[in-house]
């Protein structure tokens, strides 16, 4: 016999389920009054240095269905490549109701050592049975040197993780779970 | 320092056919792993600040009047793998009501809505990682994913923890509640001793006289490794 390593394991996760937003933006469905406003509405102060940008996109199902009920928070690095303080950086969006489209406005990420800019995403929703980590890129930036992206095996799997500039600071990022284009999704 | 890796068998796959809303939204090609970086290892810290008074108490929260139903508080430690405590955790819940009913418009079952049960509340753990809510015990209720499918009484989690990647949603399930083996979301858990570990038990120490009962959830959140042996991680 040996001593034992008596070490916990993490809990195990469960389905956020179809009411995640009653417990975490209760004023984004008419559950008014308990909190003042919903956190995570904004990742930075509407002062914070850098350029502003806005990012698009959609969820979508193995069925090319857009997800209605999905809940998606988003985490950064400033302008300057660092992260903090408090909670800035952070923002917790819920696509839209009736057509499953999330709109992130916030500020481009700095580089963080040889990272390339980039958003951290966290996806939960019904039927989602352990959040789902995924990292969103920006068309137009250097990622030659980026440790993440030049470790995925299939390069053609690459362009999940761009987002498409579309023009004056908007950017298009859809999120496929399932099938054709499926999405990298990431266990770090 | 750096997050221990996730043990993804003590963990639902993605892909769990006896929960039917998995099988369209799964993906089907394998995770790509790596070492956590600057990204996973910062995350949001929440002050007390973000709280208000009644955050905690889901009897009163929503209207100041009493929500119906069974008394309870819910409390326990947010905990590493490390067992260390995790002080600053912001820990949000939502619930049905003691009939089994959200408060949600997509929510048509057909026991009423209590006027004086809102159904979320938040808190944030203390310096042990100790945290405590009070309200009602949920109703089991109804689900379409099988001809005759129940959950359990449960309560949702959301937990932060002080990374990114420690970000953990679960569910906590009432000691004795005979449908817990029989729910397809709690079965997603290929492991039973797994499972065990969402079942409050009953703490009768915490229980108040002429009040209320209790029951006691811990939760473990990913480790933070700190060694002075490590190398930095790829990309710091
Ligand atoms: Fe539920």
């Amino acid at each position: 016999m040996v001593q034992p390593l008596d070490y916990l394991e993490e809990s195990p996760s469960q389905t956020a389920g179809p009411y995640v937003h009653i417990g975490c933006t209760p004023n984004f469905v008419g559950i008014e009054g308990i909190y003042d406003q919903d956190l995570g509405l904004a990742p930075f102060p509407d002062d914070a240095p850098g350029e502003r940008i806005t990012v698009t996109g959609t969820v979508y199902d193995g069925t090319g269905t857009a997800l209605r009920d999905v809940l998606i928070e988003t985490w950064q690095a400033g302008a300057d490549g660092t992260f903090g303080p408090g909670a800035q950086g952070w923002c917790r969006m819920p696509s839209d109701l009736e057509t499953g489209e999330f709109v992130l406005n916030t500020v481009k990420p700095g580089a963080t050592g040889k990272q390339a800019p980039h958003i951290s995403l966290w996806i939960v929703a019904r039927g989602i049975n352990i959040g789902l980590q995924t990292r969103m890129y920006f068309e137009g930036d250097d990622h030659s040197a980026d440790p993440l992206l030049n470790r995925l095996e299939h390069q053609n799997r690459r362009g999940t993780l761009i987002a498409r500039d579309t023009g004056n600071g908007t950017y298009r990022f859809d999120i496929r779970l399932q099938g054709e284009g499926e999405t990298v999704f990431l266990d770090l | 320092m750096s997050l221990l890796p996730r043990n993804r068998n003590a963990h639902p796959p993605a892909y769990a056919p006896g929960y039917k809303s998995s099988v369209p939204r799964s993906p089907s090609k394998a995770l790509i792993s790596g070492v956590a970086t600057a990204s996973e290892q910062t995350g949001p810290m929440f002050g007390h600040e973000v709280l208000g008074e009644r955050d905690n108490n889901l009897i009163l929260n929503f209207t100041g009047q009493p929500a119906i139903g069974e008394r309870i508080i819910v409390h326990g430690r947010v905990l590493d793998e490390y067992r260390r405590p995790v002080p600053g955790a912001l820990l949000e819940i939502w619930q049905a009501n003691a009939g089994g009913r959200y408060r949600h418009k997509k929510d048509s079952y057909l026991a009423p809505l209590d006027p004086n049960f809102g159904g979320c509340g938040r808190t944030i753990t203390g310096e042990d990682g100790s945290y405590e809510f009070l309200t009602i015990r949920p109703g089991a209720y109804p689900w379409p994913n099988g001809p005759n499918d129940w959950r359990p009484m449960h309560i949702h989690f959301s937990v932060f923890g002080h990374s990114f990647g420690q970000r953990l949603i679960t569910q906590m399930y009432f000691e004795g509640d005979p449908l817990i083996a029989r729910c397809p979301i709690v079965n997603t858990i290929p492991d039973k001793s797994v499972v065990d570990r969402l079942v409050a038990p009953l703490d009768m120490t915490r229980a108040l006289p002429l009040d209320c009962l209790a029951y006691k959830f811990d939760i473990v959140l990913r480790g933070q490794r700190q060694t002075m042996f490590e190398n930095k991680p790829e990309g710091m």
